[in-house]
C-alpha cells in the first residue's frame, strides 16, 4: 500500500528565490513526521505546496505529489477543494489570524462539514460540540456561540484543532501549532495532538523549529536547510546519531537543562541561512560548515547511514 | 555593598475600561552587582511591566526602585540612561527602519550631548566591533541586516553608554536556535568583560537556566518563588514552578509530552483569585489555599510563597 502522503523532488520558486529545492519525504498512516528547520528553510512553503495554497506568483513542480495514491499535481482547484479541510486538513500557527473574527466559533466549525459532507446544521453543530469537548474545552455549547476574540490563545488553538477534525481527515498538517503559546499551554496542546493522532490513526505532518517538540512527538524527522531535506531519520536515530554537520550544529545550539553547565558557551553555528536562487549548485550549508572544501560546490550525493536514515553531505563518514 | 537593582514593595496597575488589572503586585527583590536575575512566567504575568518599571519607562503606583543605590524617581532621563539600558525582544520593530546602524548605535551618545562628533563615531565603531559587526555594516539600514545582526545592533546601542545594568526582555525569542546561541554567548561574554548586571526576562526556561545566576518565577503579578538557579532547577518547591519545569520539552526522544496538570482555567489579571492566586490551577491545592494568602517562606538566597511548601 502506498504511503498516505508522498512528496518527491518538490520544487517551489518565487521569482528569483528557490524556496524549496527538490525535497522528498513521505507521511505514513499513524505516524508523526516532523519537518524541522530555521526560518526561511522552506518548511512552511512545503506544507502550503502540498495543500496547493501557495501565493499566485509561486511555481510548484514535483516528480510526484500524491495523497492516498491520488496525484495532487493533476487536480484542478475544484478537485483540491474537495480534499482540503476534508480528507487533508491544516492547522496554522497563529490561531487569531486564521479564525474569522466576524463569525462565531460554531458557524466557522460547522461550515466546513456542511460543505464537504452535506449534513444538516444540527448534525454539524452536534459534531462541533463533541469535538470541542474532545479537545478539552469545557462548556462547548457556550463556546460555539462565542467569537474568536472572546477566547484565549490556547483555547483558539484548540478550536482550530477541533475544526480541522470536523470531516475526519486522514492527514493533518500542523504548521508551528504551538509557537504562539506559553510553555504550559504548549505541552497541553501537543499532548492533545499526540493523543488524537494515536487514537484516530491520523498521519500528522508537524512543522516546527523546536527540537524539543521534535524529540517528544515525532516518529520520523526531516531536517530542512535552504529548501532541501538535508537529513531524514527515525527520531531516536537522528538524535543519537546525527550525520549532517547542520543537524549536529543545531543539536549543539539547544540548551538542555541539566546538561550544559552555566558559564560555558553554547554551541552555535556562525553566519546565517543563505538566500538561494535557481540553479544553485552544491551544498547550501558550505559557508557555515567546519568541514567544507572545494568539492562542496559540486552536486552532493545522498548517503544512507542506515536503511531508513539518509543525509545529504559529501562526507560519508 | 549596594545592590545593582533594589525593588521594594512595587505595585503597578492598569485601567482597562471598568476593570483594574494588577500587573505587578507588591514585588520586592534585589540583584547583586554582576548577577543575572532570570524572570520567568507565562504571558500576562507582568514580567514585561516589571522590566519597564525598572527601566523607568513606567512609574510605579507605589513602592520604590533603586539602581546602583540611587532612587529611580530622583534621577532624570539622561542619568538613568547612563546606568540602565534595555534590549528588547523584537529587533525588527525596536530599530528605526530609516536610520543607519551607526546613527542608531550613536543616538544615546548624541542624546547625552557630551561627546564631539568624531568621538561619537569612534566610540560607535568600537562598540560595533565589540558585538561582532563591521564598520561597513554601520552604514547600512536595519532592513539590510539579518535578525541576529539586528539584535547585535540593539545590544551595541544598549552598551554604548557603558551602563551598569542591562534589562533583556526576551532578547532571543524572535531568533532561530543557531542564532539564539550566538546572541546568548555574546551577552555572557559582554557581561563578563564589562562587569554588567542583567535582568533577563524569558519564557524559555532552558535559556534562563543557562544564563541566570538566580531565577524568579512570576505568577499573576507576584514573584511566587525565587532562588539561586541550581537550587530552583534541582528542587523547585512551588507547584507552579514545578509545572513550568515539567512543561519544558527537552530534546530527549522517547519521553513523550508531559502532563503538566494545570487544567484549563487560565489566569485573569483583572480578577485575581483570593487566597493563593494560583490555587484554581494548582494540582495539590487544599481548601485553605482558597482563603489564606501564602506568606513568603524564606529559603537560602530567596523564598517561596506557598502554604504547602
Amino acid at each position: 500500500m502506498s504511503a498516505l502522503l508522498e512528496v518527491e523532488k518538490l520544487e517551489v520558486g518565487f521569482g528569483r528565490t528557490a524556496a524549496v529545492r527538490g525535497s522528498s519525504f513521505t507521511v505514513e498512516r499513524g505516524e508523526t513526521h516532523c519537518l524541522v528547520g530555521e526560518s526561511g528553510c522552506g518548511k512552511s512553503v512545503t506544507a502550503l505546496a502540498v495543500m496547493n495554497l501557495l501565493a499566485r506568483n509561486a511555481t510548484r513542480r514535483a516528480a510526484r505529489l500524491a495523497f492516498q495514491g491520488e496525484d495532487l499535481l493533476k487536480l484542478n482547484d475544484t478537485g483540491m477543494s474537495r480534499l482540503r479541510g476534508n480528507a487533508m486538513a491544516m492547522i496554522f500557527q497563529e490561531p487569531m489570524t486564521s479564525l474569522n473574527p466576524a463569525y462565531t466559533i460554531g458557524s466557522q466549525m460547522t461550515e466546513v462539514m456542511r460543505r464537504h459532507k452535506h449534513v444538516a446544521q444540527r448534525v454539524a453543530t452536534d459534531r462541533a460540540a463533541d469535538l470541542l469537548a474532545r479537545v478539552g474545552i469545557t462548556a462547548p455549547g457556550l463556546r460555539l456561540g462565542q467569537f474568536p476574540h472572546q477566547l484565549s490563545g490556547g483555547l483558539r488553538q484548540r478550536v482550530m484543532i477541533a475544526m480541522s477534525l470536523m470531516c475526519d481527515p486522514q492527514l493533518l498538517i500542523a504548521d508551528e501549532p504551538t509557537t504562539a503559546l506559553d510553555v504550559t499551554v504548549q505541552a497541553q496542546i501537543l499532548r492533545l495532538l499526540a493523543g488524537l493522532q494515536r487514537d484516530l490513526g491520523l498521519g500528522l505532518l508537524l512543522i516546527t523549529h523546536d527540537l524539543g517538540i521534535v524529540a517528544r512527538v515525532a516518529t520520523r524527522v526531516s531536517v530542512m536547510y535552504a529548501g532541501e531535506v538535508v537529513e531524514s531519520a527515525p527520531t531516536a536515530e537522528l538524535f543519537a546519531n546525527p550525520r549532517h554537520p547542520y543537524t549536529q550544529g543545531l543539536l549543539r545550539c539547544v540548551p538542555v537543562p541539566g546538561k550544559i553547565r552555566r558559564g560555558e558557551p553554547l554551541g552555535s553555528i556562525p553566519g546565517t541561512v543563505p538566500r538561494v536562487g535557481p540553479g544553485f549548485e552544491g551544498c547550501a550549508f558550505r559557508e557555515r560548515c567546519d568541514f567544507a572544501d572545494e568539492t562542496c560546490r559540486q552536486s552532493i550525493p545522498r548517503h544512507l547511514a542506515a536503511p531508513t536514515h539518509d543525509f545529504l553531505c559529501r562526507l560519508p563518514a | 555593598m549596594t545592590a545593582a537593582i533594589e525593588v521594594r514593595a512595587v505595585r503597578r496597575t492598569f485601567k482597562a475600561g471598568k476593570r483594574t488589572v494588577v500587573a505587578v503586585d507588591d514585588v520586592s527583590f534585589s540583584v547583586p552587582s554582576g548577577g543575572v536575575l532570570g524572570i520567568v512566567g507565562e504571558s500576562g504575568c507582568g514580567k514585561s511591566t516589571l522590566a519597564r518599571l525598572i527601566l523607568g519607562l513606567l512609574p510605579p503606583d507605589s513602592g520604590e526602585i533603586a539602581v546602583e543605590g540611587q532612587r529611580l524617581a530622583d534621577m532624570d532621563r539622561k542619568a538613568r540612561a547612563r546606568l540602565i539600558q534595555p534590549v528588547f525582544q523584537d529587533p525588527f520593530s525596536s530599530l528605526n527602519p530609516l536610520a543607519r546602524i551607526r546613527d542608531i548605535v550613536g543616538m544615546p551618545l548624541v542624546a547625552q550631548g557630551t561627546l564631539a562628533r568624531a568621538e561619537v563615531a569612534k566610540t560607535v565603531d568600537e562598540m560595533l566591533a565589540r558585538v561582532g559587526l563591521t564598520t561597513e555594516m554601520g552604514r547600512r539600514l536595519p532592513a539590510e541586516l539579518s535578525g541576529g545582526q539586528r539584535q547585535r545592533v540593539a545590544i551595541a546601542r544598549a552598551l554604548v553608554l557603558r551602563p551598569r545594568i542591562v534589562v533583556c526582555d526576551e532578547p532571543t525569542s524572535a531568533l532561530d536556535v543557531s542564532v539564539q546561541a550566538q546572541i546568548l554567548n555574546l551577552l555572557a561574554e559582554l557581561r563578563h568583560d564589562l562587569n554588567l548586571t542583567y535582568l533577563f526576562i524569558s519564557h524559555n526556561l532552558a535559556v534562563v537556566e543557562h544564563v541566570a545566576s538566580e531565577v524568579a518565577v512570576m505568577y499573576l503579578g507576584r514573584l511566587v518563588e525565587r532562588e539561586p538557579t541550581e537550587a530552583l532547577f534541582a528542587r523547585p518547591e512551588h507547584p507552579y514552578t514545578k509545572a513550568l519545569l515539567a512543561s519544558v520539552l527537552t530534546p530527549e526522544p522517547g519521553l513523550g509530552v508531559p502532563d503538566v496538570g494545570l487544567g484549563d482555567s487560565l489566569p485573569d489579571p483583572a480578577n485575581i483569585p483570593p487566597g493563593c492566586r494560583f490555587h484554581p490551577r494548582c494540582p495539590i491545592a487544599e481548601p485553605r489555599c482558597a482563603t489564606t494568602v501564602p506568606p513568603l517562606k524564606p529559603r537560602p538566597g530567596g523564598g517561596v510563597e506557598c502554604l504547602l511548601a
